[in-house]
């Protein structure tokens, strides 16, 4: 299984001091967070899309090229990749340009992206929003998998003998999850053509996570890729640790109170209960985490958002060292308990080249 | 069949649960009714909260349950500012979009005077026919003054009467369209969605 950290990138003031970091503060602790993350163990980094403020990370990949520079073994990944917004055709070019980079270690999260305006500054509109998803991740799978593609769809300019290059890393593409709250025409998707779905698993009750992932177990069965039980789940999930879990409760609550998309709302209370939203010792955040399990099943990656609301870097930093120290080995052996045999790890580079060249041995 | 009254009343007692009280009960005079109500005072927090997070709270989601799944329903509100007032509406804002489709809605609110009786023609009427809820053409209006005049049993009775008949007539005809479309039950097979997209001929 899969542990790691996902980042919104939000320029958010800290509500304890009222400072406001600036773009090139905000930016540079995301990549400080990323090598942290390498650095204690965890598996995955993944960064958010935005291109309207208060939000920095516009250019992913840009981003990531840097930290695969200076990583070993981190998988690079999005959350998510606005495959609605952005032209399939320079998807398809620059993470395979990452994929050359950082020598496989690509995988990425599509996502529709739910900010009516940005859609017309790319030329697009949020009530296309499922179809552009459709059409232009049909067209991104062609352009990996062909040499030469000939297209025509409904959104984008027809291409006759387009080759994108570069081509994908030992011809494999990029595994990609597809990301979705509470659409179930993606669980669809990610259902027929067998990728990932992952679920951020935070602003909504478990309960809607559920049904959710257990349409696209459902599915990915009924499309033949696998039982539903071998169907690649991510969950994300939002945590806030000190030792002490009312040291937790106290240092959070400042920040939770007027956070962006839930602050000025429920009480932190309210919020733990009815959410995943975990905060307390390392020891009740493990405890959280194992019942995912019991609603979305055996799955593959998880993501926990760490790095929001204005919280320090210095705090975040934290929060990774009791992440990788006491929270993520826990789970990992406690997850990997009573894991059925026959249910798969997320692929990988590595693993997808192996599938690729077991078909070419048996064909 | 299940009767729902949305009561957007403040005070205890109030005056708008009175009236929707009353409608429910000349409702089961005319047909069999399980009622239920739904006091928004007591979800007001929860509803303010679903604007600021995205989901209802639990009781708030039992609310828009038995909403959305009620044969017809009595919406009840105390006039404001010219209008329904703004809990009522928010009420109505968190609710799944299709949530009233086809619903029949008996519209009535209350007021201080009889110079805003016209709040259920250019207030009410509009928001429940954007919700395509079937609303019954007799709306009851209660200005203080109706509590102790005569007329507003008679239009009580005629718009219970209507929403009854509605009630039992779409019951009747409805057949599995009664039951809400669940859209994780109902998902488009992929392969439809990629074929809308083909450019044809």
């Amino acid at each position: 299984m899969q542990f790691g950290i996902f980042s919104v990138g939000d320029v958010t003031p800290d509500p304890t001091t009222g400072r406001t970091p600036s773009e090139r503060e905000r930016i540079k602790a995301m990549v400080a967070i990323a090598l942290k993350a390498e650095e204690v163990g965890l598996d995955v980094f993944a960064t958010g899309e935005h291109h309207n403020p208060p939000f920095v990370p516009s250019s992913p990949t840009t981003m990531l090229g840097y930290i695969a520079a200076q990583t070993e073994k981190l998988i690079l990944s999005t959350s998510t990749t606005l495959i609605t917004t952005n032209d399939p055709v320079k998807i398809a070019e620059d993470f395979a340009m990452l994929q050359h980079l950082a020598d496989g270690r690509v995988d990425l999260m599509m996502g529709r992206g739910n900010t009516g305006p940005v859609y017309p500054w790319f030329g697009q509109d949020i009530r296309e929003g499922i179809n552009l998803a459709i059409e232009n991740y049909a067209l991104l799978r062609r352009l990996w998998r062909e040499d030469v593609v000939n297209w025509e769809g409904k959104f984008r300019t027809p291409l006759q003998g387009f080759t994108s290059t570069p081509r994908p890393l030992d011809g494999v593409a990029p595994f990609v999850w597809h990301g979705s709250i509470r659409s179930p025409e993606i669980a669809e998707q990610a259902a027929y053509y067998g990728d990932g779905f992952f679920h951020n698993n935070i602003f909504w009750p478990a309960d809607h996570t559920k049904r959710m992932v257990e349409l696209y177990r459902a599915r990915y069965a009924h499309y033949g890729h696998g039982t539903a039980e071998q169907a690649i789940v991510g969950l994300g999930g939002q945590v806030f640790m000190r030792r002490n879990s009312q040291d937790a409760v106290k240092e959070f609550r400042p920040y939770f109170d007027v956070a962006p998309v839930y602050g000025h709302g429920p009480s932190l209370e309210d919020f733990t209960d009815q959410t995943p939203l975990t905060v307390g010792s390392p020891e009740q955040v493990i405890e959280k985490t194992l019942k995912f399990r019991e609603y979305a099943g055996d799955y593959q990656r998880q993501l926990f958002l760490l790095d929001h609301a204005g919280l320090p870097l210095k705090t975040v930093l934290e929060q990774l060292d009791l992440l990788g120290e006491e929270v993520v080995p826990v789970l990992r052996k406690e997850f990997a308990a009573g894991r059925p045999a026959d249910v798969p790890e997320a692929p990988t580079h590595a693993s997808l080249l192996a599938a690729e060249q077991n078909k070419e041995v048996v064909a | 069949m299940k009767l729902v009254v949305v009561s957007a009343g403040l005070s205890v007692p109030s005056s708008t649960r009175l009236l929707g009280d009353r409608l429910a009960a000349a409702v089961g005079r005319a047909a069999e009714v399980d009622v239920q109500v739904v006091e928004l005072r007591e979800l007001a927090v929860e509803i303010a909260q679903n604007f600021t997070n995205g989901f209802p709270g639990r009781a708030l989601a039992a609310a828009q349950e038995a909403v959305a799944g009620a044969d017809g329903l009595i919406v009840v509100t105390p006039v404001f500012s010219a209008s329904y007032s703004g809990l009522f509406k928010s009420f109505f804002d968190v609710l799944e979009p299709e949530a009233l489709a086809g619903k029949p809605v008996l519209i009535a609110a209350t007021g201080g005077s009889a110079r805003h009786s016209l709040v259920l023609e250019h207030a009410l009427r509009p928001l429940f026919a954007y919700l395509k809820a079937v609303v019954v053409p007799t709306g009851v209006y209660a200005a203080s003054e109706d509590w102790g005049a005569e007329g507003l049993d008679g239009r009580i009775e005629r718009a219970a009467g209507e929403l009854a008949a509605l009630m039992a007539g779409l019951s009747v005809g409805r057949g599995p369209r009664a039951v809400r479309a669940d859209s994780f039950s109902a998902v488009v097979p992929f392969e439809e969605q990629l074929a809308a997209l083909r450019p044809t001929g």
